[in-house]
């Protein structure tokens, strides 16, 4: 009952305030050779507004590509050598815009802002003048040059299906044996029953393996979304989040006595939060803090995340272990409950 | 016991696409009566209560149950007949009171109605002190017999009574039967199926149903006498060991 | 050695606020290969025993083994052995007749030839329909079923939780025919069941009522030990003759029983005043002698 009144409540306030796409203090990086009084004024009007938050000022061109991959970073600024010289002289000046496409959402509104505050900058110092400034931004889209949605979903759909079938379904098909009473009979032979358990696992993990492949078949070749990093990595870090998924629904399943329990845990309490806190849809970094710190045990975030550094921006084992020991210490957390909640008898 | 006819069904039939559950079964039940609907598994009962009761349609022949035709009237039979199964009895989360409420409720009785007879009822089950009570702290020989008195609350003239001391103690079924006799007196009638061979006896007349047709229809004591046997027990087992099929 | 060994069991439900207890300080003993027969309505505690014995709940108190082991301790070892038919119909119902015998025989490491012979009785009767789904059987042929899976794989005990509830009269009987050929193979047998006929079939019964054994004894024994005279007595109006038979003082208790009305003696000698007492009443009415039955014993144990 009090889930049937307050999931709207819950519903409405995370929506509302919590989730949105409008991004605000996203960090970002600085590349300013000339530093000089135009790139200074620039880069405080940038930091004044509230959509970023300079996290790191670079000294080289060659610095850029791995603050990226740390993932920390959304947007890069580059500023030429010269910028005040050819501001002055010329009239024109060249601003370069990266930003982290793997989300392309995101990409396109920091873009959209920082041209913003750009131009906002050019008319100022333009006003008093007759001939005007012009400063020229161009855009560069790191990882997804085409800006396609298939890159963000892509991962997201392949955290979901995996929830679905392995959590899901593990639940349901074992609280069926309850209640159909075959578990009673099943209980009641030398079946060991954690085997029992395990036999009704296994076909959804081979199933899952099945869809896995199927959408990563599908992405490279229907929506040409490229696998940039390592496909062992990938297909290893999927196993790991299946098995992850099939620990929780077994948990579930030692719990719920009826098929419709079952099914109402994993929509509320893994389906909701993984589609809404994975940064699927929503990006976590403009969260408010208990929603991000929620976010934190949504083992679907850390898989979205694993699956976006390794096909999207290519990168290794070495960018994402701390993602997959955490993944591994969730399996292990949950699998060791499930365990311990399962009951070789009836109550 | 009159002669006045509350069911009535000729040539009753229904079929579900080649399988003929019930075969044309006809008999009248009387005001008052007893009627004791007997069968193996898969006789066809369900289904035949199923028709009389307004929830299935039969698929040919006639029937009038309470005055009312089955096939066009079958929402005011519903008005006119109360009905309790072994399965499906009361809300086990509301108390006594609740579910007659509830029930009377449906049935459109009024408020005044509801509070006088509630108390009568209760009484007459020694359960006036349980009235807040909810049903489902009590035991099962109660339930059945509180059940049966929610079924006949509307004053229906006829109850269905589907398996109703299934389980129950000796002593419950007992006490049970003395509440279907007093309903009788009143003037309701009692269709009423059982397992139990003993309680056959208590009926006024029995059909046995083998195959989807009334095979046997008569007092205990007549039928017993037909079949040259001692008990209704041997009647049954005589009759429905014939049973062709076996489907449920 | 005894097959199965209950002592001082007892079962309670719920939390602390509302307790329900199930089974009160129950001790019985049953030998190898005997029927025995648990009897008593719905509520009685039935399932609840039979869950303990089958290793499936835990009692709160008091100890049982099954052939000579302990239900908790050694429960490993009691699921190898025991044969189990809950009282709700717990197959598969969407496999066929042949593959839940084959399931069942893999389960318990054996196959459907290797112990053929114990279900070949029972299995044939249903073996035609082998290729029809579980689901789509008759109430007879599931429960035909239902026991050639829990008998696959030889167990030395058998539980059978009410395995005739809302069977029709027919197959009950089949049903206690295959039963009897069962124990022939030296099969112990633990049935449960709230109609009290069946009680004459078994070799020793327990009466139980509100999680308390009533009485044990053989079905003889349960019936000599009722003590009282029993006059069956019947008239045209039941009704009324039962209304005049709770009057006299002559008897200890009358009900109806089937056909005739049950009228419980207070005193042997007195049938003679009893006939006399009605014949007063200005009817016509049949009075004869009666043997009492387990239903005319679990009544009066009920009211003690």
């Amino acid at each position: 009952m009090f889930i049937l009144l307050g999931m709207p409540v819950v519903q409405i306030i995370i929506f509302g305030f919590a989730l949105t796409n409008e991004v605000k203090n996203s960090k970002i990086a600085i590349l300013d050779p000339s530093k000089d009084a135009a790139t200074t004024s620039l880069i405080a009007q940038m930091e004044a507004s509230r959509y970023f938050e300079v996290d790191q000022v670079i000294h080289s061109a060659e610095e850029i590509e791995p603050i990226f991959k740390k993932g920390k970073i959304k947007l890069a600024v580059i500023f030429p050598a010269n910028f005040n010289e050819d501001l002055q002289h010329f009239n024109k000046a060249q601003v370069q815009l990266i930003a982290d496409a793997s989300d392309p959402n995101v990409a396109n509104t920091l873009t959209n802002y920082a041209t913003a505050v750009i131009m906002d900058y050019q008319n100022r110092i333009t006003s008093d003048r007759k001939l005007p400034y012009t400063i020229n931004t161009e855009m560069r889209m790191l990882y997804n040059p085409e800006l396609k949605g298939a890159y963000n979903f892509v991962p997201g759909v392949m955290a979901m299906v995996l929830l679905l079938v392995c959590t899901m379904m593990t639940a349901i098909t074992i609280v069926r044996e309850k209640e159909m009473g075959t578990m009673e009979i099943m209980l009641v032979s030398p079946m060991k029953p954690f085997r029992i358990v395990i036999a009704k696992a296994v076909p959804y993990l081979l199933l899952s393996s099945v869809n896995i492949a199927s959408i990563l078949l599908l992405s490279v070749f229907v929506l040409d979304v490229p696998i940039n990093g390592s496909l062992v990595l990938l297909v290893f870090e999927s196993l790991l989040f299946t098995l992850v998924s099939l620990a929780l629904g077994l948990l579930i399943s030692s719990k719920a006595e009826s098929q419709q329990t079952a099914m109402f845990i994993s929509l509320v309490a893994l389906f909701l939060p993984t589609v809404m806190l994975s940064g699927f849809m929503f990006p976590v970094e403009n969260m408010p803090l208990p929603l991000r710190t929620v976010s934190n045990i949504v083992p679907a975030k850390w898989y979205y995340s694993i699956v976006k550094s390794v096909m999207i921006k290519g990168i290794g084992l070495h960018a994402v272990w701390k993602e997959t020991l955490i993944l591994m210490g969730m399996l292990v957390f949950f699998l060791g409950l499930a365990i311990k909640n399962f009951k070789i008898r009836l109550a | 016991m009159s002669t006045d006819k509350v069911i009535t069904a000729e040539q009753l039939t229904k079929r579900f696409g080649d399988f003929t559950a019930v075969d044309a079964i006809s008999f009248d039940v009387y005001k008052g009566e007893i009627f004791g609907f007997l069968g193996a598994n898969g006789a066809g009962k369900t289904t035949a209560m199923r028709m009389l009761s307004g929830l299935s349609m039969p698929t040919s022949g006639k029937a009038s149950v309470a005055g009312f035709d089955v096939y066009k009237e079958n929402e005011k039979i519903k008005q006119n007949i109360g009905y309790m199964s072994q399965k499906f009895s009361l809300y086990e989360d509301l108390t006594v009171k609740e579910n007659i409420r509830f029930y009377a409720g449906i049935y459109g009785k009024s408020d005044q109605f509801i509070k006088e007879k509630t108390a009568l009822v209760l009484e007459q089950l020694h359960l006036t002190a349980e009235g807040n009570k909810l049903v489902k702290s009590l035991p099962l020989g109660w339930k059945q017999k509180l059940a049966f008195s929610v079924a006949i609350f509307h004053e229906p003239q006829i109850v269905f009574l589907d398996e109703p001391t299934g389980g129950v103690d000796p002593v419950t079924r007992r006490e049970f039967w003395n509440m279907i006799y007093l309903a009788a007196e009143a003037g309701i009638t009692v269709f009423v199926t059982t397992h139990y061979m003993d309680e056959a006896e208590y009926c006024n007349r029995v059909s046995i149903m083998v195959d989807g047709r009334i095979d046997a229809l008569d007092t205990p004591e007549q039928l017993k006498r037909t079949y040259g046997v001692t008990s209704m027990d041997d009647v049954f087992l005589k009759l429905a060991r014939k049973a062709v099929r076996s489907a449920d | 050695m005894k097959s199965v060994v209950v002592n001082n069991i007892s079962k309670r439900y719920g939390s602390k606020k509302a307790v329900t207890t199930a089974l009160r300080g129950i001790s019985f003993e049953v030998d190898k290969g005997e029927l025995f027969g648990i009897i008593g309505p719905d509520g009685a505690g039935k399932t609840s025993l039979f869950r303990i014995l089958t290793t499936l709940l835990l009692a709160e108190e008091g100890t049982a083994t099954v052939d000579g082991l302990d239900v908790v301790k050694a429960y490993k070892a009691i699921r190898q052995r025991v044969g189990y038919m809950p009282g709700r119909f717990s197959l598969y119902q969407d496999l066929t007749v042949k593959e839940n015998l084959d399931f069942f025989a893999t389960i318990f490491n054996t196959s459907v030839e290797e112990n053929y012979d114990l279900i070949k009785d029972i299995y044939s009767q249903i073996e035609p329909f082998k290729d029809r789904k579980a689901g789509k059987l008759s109430g007879g042929m599931k429960q035909k079923l239902a026991l050639s899976c829990a008998l696959i794989h030889r167990p030395s005990v058998l539980f059978l939780d009410e395995p005739t509830t809302g069977v029709d009269a027919v197959s009950r009987k089949e049903f206690w025919e295959m039963l009897r050929k069962l124990k022939e193979q030296q099969i112990t047998i633990l049935v449960s069941t709230p109609y009290m006929d069946e009680a004459s079939l078994c070799d020793k019964v327990a009466l139980i009522q509100s999680g308390k054994i009533l009485s044990i004894d053989t079905p003889e024994g349960v019936v000599r030990s009722f003590g009282k005279k029993i006059i069956a007595v019947k008239s045209s109006n039941m009704l009324n003759l039962l209304a005049d038979l709770k009057k006299t003082e002559l008897l200890e208790d009358a009900y109806p029983f089937g056909e005739y009305h049950h009228a419980v003696l207070k005193n042997e000698s007195n049938e003679h005043e009893l006939k006399n007492y009605l014949q007063q009443k200005g009817y016509p009415f049949e009075i004869k002698g009666t043997d009492p039955n387990i239903e005319d014993c679990f009544m009066a144990l009920m009211k003690n």
